[in-house]
């Protein structure tokens, strides 16, 4: 169901963390994209990384261990899709 | 032509940095403001060149740390007038540039300045350092001096004197705008060190920068928008957007990113290797020239690519009109922007030329430009 489908977003402080998330998680393979911080969620920068939410441990980890500073993980509801 | 004035800008760059200006000003919007992909285009430029940059200055783990600015003079002003008030002391040397002094005349007044004097070769030594901490009642706040001096070459030893700076509980600011690019630079030897993108980073003019020291507290010299934390009354606390009010130069950054590559795929040591060839064969090739005068501890292991000199009997400014008139070569006379330096080595009147180096220039262009001298000093 379209309704049930959730969206893991990732929030920063600054940009420079923002872009190094896209930076490292594309060279590492690991799936996401820059998105617009949705408005809902409030954080320092306008840039927030999307994933899905079965991927949050799996991302946890990995920007620990590539010392990416983030502020928030938070999972949403995504918007319908355009039919 | 024979460009020799790289110390004030390097002419030639790597093609790649043109085109790259070329590329980035028909692509590129607005970095850190949109989620589009023009937009991130530039951020991601901006993040790529912060983290070569890092690399270079061996801070690789922290590119958050390396702010852009227009050039050191508009770092040297952050890295002075964010940190240091009227009536501190500082430490600061004959050598530096007037975006050393002016900035601390304004900041601290030039009563609160030990300015140290230099050797005969235009010199000033860790221990010259030492004495003026040990000597002076006043507890220093900062100590603040050029890598490498941009009249004579002569490299200072910031490893040392960084260290004397945290022995003593002074901040240690670098001015590397001369080393940054030609000579290994460390930037965990200072608190704050400033640098330029259009000299021997081989980037375009207005592009620079200055990298910062983790819990250093410095009020940025500009606030404005930052694309994050807008509803902040100030400039946000994180780097680099706590010193980068409005809208960065990307368009040029993505020159320098080129740049700086340039530079990493060499190898530092070896641009530093062929330099310092080209300067050393210049000094060997003119020293014979009866009257010439050397500027500068040539004596040194470690030195810019700069080699000034006079001739007895010609005037200096004449000297670098001949050169550039009659046999095209581009030498730089005047202060050089480095008052205490020329009075400290009594060429304020006389003056000298200086020619400086870059990887781009040739063993045949040495060979030309020491020709040319002594051919005008046998016509004295």
């Amino acid at each position: 169901m379209e309704k049930d489908r959730k969206w893991l977003i990732v929030t920063f402080d600054s940009t420079t963390d923002a872009m190094r998330m896209e930076k490292e998680a594309k060279a590492a393979g690991l799936p996401g994209r820059i998105i617009p911080l949705p408005t809902q969620i409030s954080a320092g920068c306008g840039l927030s990384w999307r994933a899905d939410p079965d991927d949050k441990e799996r991302l946890e980890s990995f920007m620990k261990e590539r010392g990416i500073d983030h502020s928030r993980l938070v999972i949403i509801d995504a918007p319908l899709r355009r039919r | 032509m024979i460009y020799l004035d790289n110390a004030a800008t390097t002419l030639r760059k790597p093609e790649t940095v043109a085109k790259a200006v070329f590329e980035a000003i028909n692509t590129l919007g607005n970095p850190g403001r949109g989620a589009y992909d023009a937009s991130l285009e530039a951020s991601r430029v901006m993040l790529d060149t912060r983290q070569l940059l890092a690399r270079l200055f061996c801070v690789e783990e922290h590119p958050e740390r390396v702010a852009f600015a227009m050039n050191s003079t508009e770092s040297l002003n952050t890295a002075i007038r964010g940190t240091l008030e009227k009536g501190d002391t500082v430490i600061t040397t004959v050598l530096e540039h007037n975006s050393v002094l002016r900035p601390l005349y304004r900041t601290v007044g030039e009563d609160n300045m030990i300015i140290l004097g230099c050797d005969e070769n235009g010199m000033v030594w860790p221990e010259d350092f030492r004495a003026a901490l040990e000597k002076t009642d006043k507890k220093v706040k900062a100590i603040v001096c050029t890598h490498a001096s941009n009249v004579t070459g002569n490299v200072l030893d910031i490893k040392e004197i960084g260290r004397l700076a945290r022995d003593h509980g002074a901040l240690f600011i670098v001015d590397a705008s001369q080393t940054a690019g030609c000579l290994p630079v460390d930037a965990n030897d200072a608190d704050i060190l400033c640098f330029t993108g259009h000299k021997s980073l081989l980037g375009p003019q207005g592009t620079g920068g200055m990298y910062v020291r983790d819990g250093m507290d410095i009020v940025p010299l500009k606030t404005g928008g930052s694309g994050v934390q807008s509803y902040l009354k100030t400039a946000p606390a994180e780097m680099p957007a706590h010193l980068e009010a409005g809208t960065q130069n990307a368009h040029s950054i993505a020159g320098l990113r080129e740049g700086v590559k340039f530079i990493l795929s060499e190898g530092i040591d070896n641009v530093h290797k062929k330099d310092d060839m080209l300067a050393g064969a210049f000094y060997d090739e003119i020293k014979d020239i009866p009257g010439v005068k050397f500027y500068g501890d040539f004596s040194l292991g470690e030195r810019a690519p700069i080699v000034s000199i006079s001739i007895r009997g010609i005037d200096s400014g004449i000297l670098a009109f001949t050169l550039s008139e009659e046999y095209g070569i581009c030498a730089r006379t005047g202060a050089h922007c480095a008052p205490l330096m020329h009075e400290a080595l009594g060429t304020q009147k006389s003056g000298l030329v200086r020619f400086s180096f870059s990887y781009f220039n040739t063993i045949e262009e040495v060979h030309e430009t020491s020709a040319a001298l002594h051919k005008i000093a046998q016509s004295v």
